[in-house]
């Protein structure tokens, strides 16, 4: 295995709802992916799936899941427990939420430290230290002592990278890193990202639903619907060529941009599926505008659409030409790559 | 820390004033002239004026007032019209065994009531989560002064285990720590503990529920902490609410357990307000509810500064 994180028909249920169903991924070692998807696609599920952190009792996953080396289901609590935060480690989308309020964030960093690396209570503190300097926050020796409310929102996640990032971690996962945050902190903590990852061959996983954040940092992005990837190639094959009409409907409807004054935004109509009660065919079908006759009865497999780019849909080429006439037409802006 | 229990301490001042106000006010709204208990029945007019003029009453209110806070704030209660002795003096020795039992009836509830409410958060709708629940349910509801009976009835008739009234084998109203008077404190201490121990489980079994439904469990878990490691964090988050719950509850035990006092004839606050009560002493009865009234606010003002302590979100400036 040489892939840093690779996930085989993981599925994950709770209760009677599939959340997840049947995805395949694959992230090399020194990448970055993203997965895409709106709210309840399974793009959350999926990446808590790694650090197997949904309740055992609430919830069933099925498939196979390796990262860095290791078989994360078959894992006793005990590797788990060192596996996480030390091997593969995880920030969050609301740093206030994911930090304990009573506790310093220093406090929470050299608690992460000396879990995992049973140093000394001082030893920790400088690790600490070194950590905040950075992730670059301005006075990073009293930040340390500072409660999570005591500080913005921006500062805030770069504690949490620092927490996820201070033992060392082999693959970072980050769920909607920077959703909660103002735009101009957004683009600041995705640079620092970036940086980071390069900088500590860190392999990430992104979970987001911008498109403009998933291009920003990520080699590869994966586009899910419905618990399933769709549409899964390199950043430039998804914004550039893609092939699945969910992508196209994304990319549409992003709000940046030449929208001229009075134009309408476009949106993909409808909502997805129930997932306890999954119609037969394609998910998206009742919302694309190609679907014919064929997709509400088969589901389209993930089918190649290009070197290492794969769409689920019967009709990939018609919704590729689509979108490139489109473009043509409307000299559509496109985001940079 | 020490400028916010300074600026406390000044917010405390307008509550105990109020506090002394009803508390002076009391005689007067007790129906009764106040000095029908004092004097003889055919006592003569001339005899009621001097009394009169003897208590003050023939001054206007707020005169009497200011006079009776100034005697307060001098530590002159009066002194009791039952037994001739300080009010308090009288209070002063109630107090420190209501105190002594109020705090281990707090103690064993608190151990109990936590305990309960940790193991129904954790496990909840388990067949322990309903027992637990069905636990405090009791402590809550059961009328205490009936299971104060049932405790007396097989503990002591029947077993002759435990003395059943009392504060200690000489019939005297002091407390000490030793093996002898242990005995007389377990039947009222026991009976006491249901109420702070009810409560307590259900306020305990709602935090840890709501804690670990939060982000940062989940965030503390992705970082590699063991269940154990999460749960001091549930500890510490807790602690602030469950502290502030035990204070109250010790507030309240101090003043309002006048019924189980009275069952196990215990020597404390209860037992002498019941005593004034029925006695119309009015000199103890104003005095008992003024300490006791103030122990509250004293003992708010403690767990208020504890809870600042442990819980750094609020605010202290």
């Amino acid at each position: 295995m040489n892939a840093a994180v690779a996930i085989e028909n993981l599925k994950v249920t709770f209760g009677a709802v599939r959340a997840v169903d049947g995805v395949d991924l694959v992230l090399e070692k020194g990448q970055a992916l993203a997965l895409i998807g709106e709210s309840g696609s399974g793009k959350s599920v999926t990446l808590r799936a790694i650090l197997r952190l949904h309740s055992e009792k609430r919830s069933r996953i099925e498939g196979r899941i390796q990262a860095a080396g290791r078989d994360v289901l078959t894992m006793s609590k005990r590797e788990l427990s060192a596996f996480r935060g030390g091997t593969v480690s995880m920030i969050f989308q609301e740093p206030l939420l994911a930090f304990d309020p009573v506790y310093t964030v220093g406090q929470q960093i050299t608690e992460s430290i000396r879990r995992h690396e049973g140093v000394s209570a001082g030893q920790a503190r400088v690790r600490a230290l070194k950590m905040f300097e950075r992730v670059r926050i301005p006075s990073p020796e009293r930040r340390l002592d500072a409660y999570p409310h005591e500080m913005s929102g921006g500062m805030r996640q770069r504690a949490m990278i620092a927490l996820a990032l201070a033992c060392r971690p082999e693959v970072l996962l980050a769920d909607e890193p920077t959703t909660a945050l103002d735009a101009t902190v957004q683009i600041q903590i995705l640079l620092l990202l970036r940086e980071l990852q390069a900088e500590l061959g860190l392999s990430t996983i992104f979970v987001t639903h911008d498109l403009g954040a998933a291009v920003e940092v990520a080699d590869r992005i994966a586009v899910m619907y419905a618990g399933r990837i769709v549409e899964t190639g390199t950043a430039r094959q998804i914004v550039l060529d893609p092939h699945h009409p969910y992508t196209i409907g994304l990319l549409r409807s992003r709000a940046d941009g030449a929208l001229a004054k009075g134009a309408r935004l476009d949106t993909i109509p409808g909502s997805p599926p129930d997932l306890a009660n999954r119609p037969p065919g394609c998910p998206f079908a009742p919302r694309c505008f190609l679907a014919e006759e064929r997709c509400r009865r088969e589901e389209p497999p993930l089918a190649a659409a290009g070197p290492s780019h794969l769409a689920a849909c019967w009709r990939s080429e018609e919704a590729a030409a689509s979108f490139r006439r489109k473009r043509a037409e409307a000299a559509e802006p496109v985001l940079a790559v | 820390m020490l400028f916010y229990i300074l600026k406390r301490l000044v917010y405390v001042t307008p509550v105990a004033l109020g506090v002394s106000l009803v508390c002076f006010l009391l005689v007067h709204l007790a129906p009764g002239d106040p000095l029908s208990a004092v004097l003889p029945v055919d006592a003569s007019q001339e005899t009621i004026a001097e009394m009169r003029a003897a208590y003050g009453f023939d001054k206007p209110l707020p005169v009497q007032y200011a006079i009776w806070l100034w005697r307060v704030l001098h530590g002159d209660l009066g002194n009791s019209i039952a037994t001739g002795r300080p009010v308090l003096s009288e209070v002063g020795r109630a107090v420190v065994n209501s105190l002594i039992l109020a705090s281990l009836a707090t103690l064993i509830g608190f151990t109990f009531g936590t305990l309960f409410g940790f193991v129904a958060g954790y496990r909840r709708n388990s067949i322990l989560d309903r027992l637990a629940s069905m636990v405090s349910v009791f402590g809550v509801s059961v009328p205490h002064y009936w299971l104060g009976m049932v405790l007396v009835i097989v503990f002591s008739a029947n077993l002759g285990w435990l003395p059943p009234t009392g504060a200690g084998p000489d019939g005297s109203g002091n407390w000490r720590p030793d093996f002898e008077h242990l005995r007389y404190i377990i039947l009222p201490a026991l009976t006491m503990s249901v109420i702070p121990m009810g409560i307590i489980a259900r306020t305990v079994r709602a935090l840890v529920g709501d804690i670990l439904g939060q982000d940062f469990v989940e965030a503390l878990r992705a970082k590699g902490l063991t269940e154990f490691g999460v749960f001091r964090h549930v500890v510490r988050n807790a602690a602030p609410t469950a502290l502030a719950i035990m204070g109250l509850q010790l507030g309240y035990l101090l003043g309002g357990s006048i019924l189980i006092e009275t069952v196990f004839a215990w020597p404390g606050t209860g037992f002498l307000l019941n005593a004034a009560i029925f006695q119309r002493d009015l000199p103890l009865l104003q005095g008992s509810i003024l300490v006791l009234a103030m122990f509250f606010v004293l003992l708010n003002l403690i767990v208020d500064v504890m809870q600042t302590a442990l819980d750094p979100r609020i605010e202290r400036a």
